[in-house]
């Protein structure tokens, strides 16, 4: 077979891409349906970890988000409810993604741990290489951190993917305020590269400046538009 | 020709010393700088660099004689390509935490040089069972130093091996061993020692 003439060149290029992009088709279209219960199960568990709800498997963590999720409401930055959220909610507020979020549909998490209510408000920002999200759980008094998960698409391991590997840095943020005492409507909460602050700073990573200005800058923004809901007390 | 002769055994072994991927054919390097401030990480790594190596190994020399020369690269590529893909959504689908952890990791795997440079050297001339061994051992001999690296990085850098504390408490960990830069140093170290110890350039032929 002459394999170098330039129509079998062609004829062979054609028909092993689309050879293969069947092949990725069928294989996408078959694992769908159980990459989206994946997906949506590590949410819940992301919202578990940002309560301090660690180390359950999948089942145990699907059962404890029905019990602990009062209501999954979406709201806007004027604190009105667009849309109620139900017990053990994912069809509102836990459906929104950043996209949404720009839009200013906000997603918050009413919970009850221990017969405590906390709050869960999801945070977007970007990380150095990529998209970083988070949860941050607070307190009923609106301005302490209960506590904190984030997560990121493609920060560097070991560095950057310390703000999601990392348990004992989420860990610093409980106890922290959002605010400044007196200052109700700056964000203070950040991680800087040296600590002025400790009753709203966290230390940053070290060797991951640029992501922990990325947290700095995702709690600024986004904390900002729930400005109406945490000074409504 | 059996299927462990001695021909064949030495295409599996020769990766791991005397041909290693990293120390002697230099490559891959950039994945393994930037994967191994952990162990874990390096570990999942080189498994999976393993697996892609072997089995694009396979595909390639099953189809060698069919690719049109001019555009073997190409086909390569896609095949590599297509490959990781695959293995990326069946993760996806049933082992969600280790797809997870991999995320940019395979990304890195379509580029890692390894791939392409066994397929050109060795597949694209070799029946596809010498292939798959050629894949394994390559494979295994660049996880081989990847572990290596990583267990110094995170023993030293955080005192702690797969996330579990080793060194007391009281150990401070060295910044430095997190960098990329200090990878490249240990790398270097490496090969001296092997090439001082175990490697004989002039001798091996």
């Amino acid at each position: 077979m002459k394999t170098n003439s330039n129509t079998y060149t062609i004829i062979y290029s054609s028909v092993l891409v689309v050879v293969v992009a069947f092949l990725l088709a069928f294989v996408f279209q078959a694992l769908k349906p159980a990459q989206d219960v994946n997906v949506a199960l590590d949410k819940q568990k992301q919202i578990l970890y940002s309560l301090n709800i660690r180390g359950l498997d999948n089942i145990a963590a699907a059962a404890k988000y029905k019990e602990v999720v009062i209501a999954d409401d979406i709201i806007d930055s004027n604190d009105k409810v667009v849309k109620a959220g139900s017990q053990g909610g994912t069809e509102a507020g836990f459906m929104l993604s950043s996209a949404d979020y720009k839009a200013g549909k906000l997603a918050l998490f009413r919970c009850k741990v221990d017969g405590k209510i906390k709050y869960v408000i999801p945070v977007y920002g970007m990380g150095l290489w990529g998209p970083i999200n988070g949860y941050l759980a607070i307190n009923d008094d609106k301005v302490t951190v209960f506590g904190a998960y984030f997560n990121h698409e493609s920060e560097t391991a070991g560095l950057g993917a310390e703000i999601k590997d990392n348990q004992k840095w989420q860990e610093k943020f409980q106890g922290k305020k959002l605010f400044k005492s007196g200052d109700n409507q700056n964000i203070a909460l950040s991680t800087p590269k040296k600590v002025d602050d400790p009753a709203t700073q966290v230390d940053g990573v070290s060797g991951a400046t640029l992501t922990s200005n990325g947290v700095t800058a995702m709690f600024k923004e986004c904390l900002t538009k729930y400005l109406k809901f945490l000074n409504d007390k | 020709m059996g299927l462990f002769s001695k021909q064949n055994k030495q295409v599996l072994a020769k990766p791991l010393s005397l041909d290693n991927p990293i120390m002697v054919q230099v490559l891959g390097i950039c994945s393994a700088l930037a994967v191994t401030s952990q162990l874990k990480p390096a570990i999942v790594m080189g498994l999976a660099v393993t697996v892609i190596t072997a089995f694009s190994n396979v595909i390639i020399s099953i189809i060698r004689k069919s690719i049109p020369m001019r555009i073997r690269i190409i086909v390569q590529l896609v095949v590599v390509a297509a490959l990781v893909t695959i293995v990326s959504q069946i993760l996806k689908a049933f082992a969600y935490d280790v797809s997870v952890q991999l995320s940019v990791y395979v990304g890195l795997i379509i580029t890692n040089c390894i791939l392409m440079g066994r397929l050109e050297a060795f597949a694209m001339m070799n029946k596809p069972w010498p292939s798959f061994l050629d894949g394994i051992g390559n494979g295994l001999g660049y996880a081989m130093i990847l572990i290596i690296v990583g267990f110094v990085r995170e023993l030293f850098g955080r005192g702690t091996l797969l996330g579990f504390q080793v060194l007391p408490d009281s150990y401070v960990g060295n910044g430095m061993m997190t960098m990329p830069a200090m990878a490249l140093i240990l790398l270097g170290c490496i090969i001296w020692v092997h090439r001082a110890y175990f490697y004989k350039e002039e001798e091996s032929k």
